[in-house]
């Protein structure tokens, strides 16, 4: 069966048609709820801003050029509506989180090593990276972006995506290093 | 010296663009590159693994965090029903499409707003489905275009034709066929055959044929003909 392209419903979108912008928001709001939801850590605020990305589609679908995929196109507005709401929270709050995303009380390299659960490890490793280096990560291995649309989404050069994904990738090697991985590299 | 500064730089590049090779998100060139590399570098090969270990847990851990509940689809579509754009643009005109879509709304299960792929189907059906529901509770008045109000025109007048849509055209692609030619619905359909009004004054012969021609080649249409009268 042939489905509509997402250019196609944007068009319709466009046009005022809010079945098209209901298609449209099955076929995305899991994979921008979790991009979304990564970045700002709480699920009640991820789901209030995933309304107000597709509320900003609605608006402004007739401005939609085509020049990127419109997954593309929903993460970059998802990205900076999750930066504006984390922007707007008190800074103690910011610290908070911030540290919580750091410490791990229950898994100290020993423990990491007993579990012998290298996947384990590793999925905890990705939750302590920084915003930067988990936004990177999932962007190119769980939405997969390429380094152009990457670029898009995130507001640099093509050559920054590059080497932030390399030093995302050091720094999650290290982390598994600390916790008693050892893959060779980095 | 040069040389192997060149062979450096190269093999950065390359170490670089390992994560995206992984994904399957690489140009055929640049795949071919990196697929090369990897054949003659174990050192390369072995991070390579690396890559997909961490592309397999990213996945992972990004499908262990659930879905949004229903709430932000409620919460979506009272915003938009709220939203001043949404009332200018339902003001300035009549949109076939979203007309379609409240229909569909009304007459389809709930589920549907939750489902892609139903809502994918009722996106191919709802032509054929809807235009004659539409045409139904509107009790004989015809189609309005953004050009051309249906219930000014005496009953009979015209020029009409019969046509069908093609079955994968969508609303948006019906209703932009039919803006673009100024055609009006005026019956239908009888076994998926509309009766269309061309235009509000009898039309010579070949004048007709020029415009079925047309409409012959839009994609839009699986066929379309002169009515019996013609």
């Amino acid at each position: 069966m042939q489905t509509t392209s997402d250019e196609a419903l944007i068009g319709r979108i466009a046009a005022g048609d809010k079945l098209a912008m209901q298609v449209l928001f099955a076929r995305h709001h899991v994979r921008v709820y979790r991009f979304v939801l990564r970045l700002v850590g709480d699920p009640s605020r991820a789901e209030d801003l995933i309304s107000d990305v597709f509320l900003d589609v609605w608006r402004q679908a007739d401005r939609f050029e085509a020049r990127s995929q419109v997954s593309t196109w929903l993460l970059a507005i998802a990205r900076y509506k999750a930066l504006s709401a984390l922007r707007k929270r008190p800074d103690e709050e910011l610290d908070e989180e911030t540290a919580a995303a750091i410490e791990d009380p229950g898994d100290d390299p020993e423990v990491a090593v007993q579990k012998k659960d290298t996947s384990v490890v590793l999925r905890e490793c990705l939750t302590k990276l920084s915003a930067e280096h988990r936004e990177i990560i999932d962007l190119v291995y769980y939405h997969e972006k390429s380094v152009e649309e990457v670029s898009k989404i995130v507001g640099v050069p093509e050559n920054t995506v590059k080497t932030r994904m390399f030093y995302a990738r050091k720094k999650l090697g290290e982390l598994l290093k600390a916790a008693g991985v050892e893959r060779g590299w980095p | 010296m040069m040389t192997i500064n060149n062979k450096a730089a190269e093999r950065e590049e390359i170490e670089a663009l390992l994560p995206w090779h992984a994904a399957g998100t690489l140009s055929r060139r640049e795949a071919l590159k990196v697929e090369q590399a990897l054949a003659n570098d174990a050192d390369l090969a072995r991070q390579y693994a690396t890559v997909q270990e961490d592309l397999v847990e990213t996945i992972g851990l990004n499908e262990s965090l659930g879905a949004p509940s229903a709430r932000a689809m409620q919460k979506l579509m009272a915003d938009i029903e709220a939203d001043s754009s949404t009332v200018r643009r339902t003001a300035s005109s009549f949109s076939f499409g979203g007309w379609l879509s409240d229909k569909l709304s009304s007459f389809s299960p709930r589920t549907l707003a939750w489902s892609a792929t139903a809502a994918a189907l009722a996106v191919v059906l709802q032509a054929g489905l809807l235009a004659g529901m539409f045409v139904s509770e509107r009790q004989g008045k015809l189609y309005d275009t953004a050009s051309f109000q249906g219930d000014q025109i005496a009953p009979g007048a015209g020029t009409y034709a019969m046509i069908s849509f093609a079955p994968q055209a969508t609303a948006g692609e019906i209703t932009k066929l039919l803006e673009t030619y100024k055609l009006a619905l005026v019956e239908g359909p009888n076994g998926g055959v509309y009766k269309i009004r061309l235009a509000v004054t009898s039309l010579p012969k070949e004048e007709v044929a020029k415009v079925l021609k047309r409409l012959q080649d839009e994609s839009s249409v699986r066929f379309v003909g002169p009515t019996a009268a013609e």
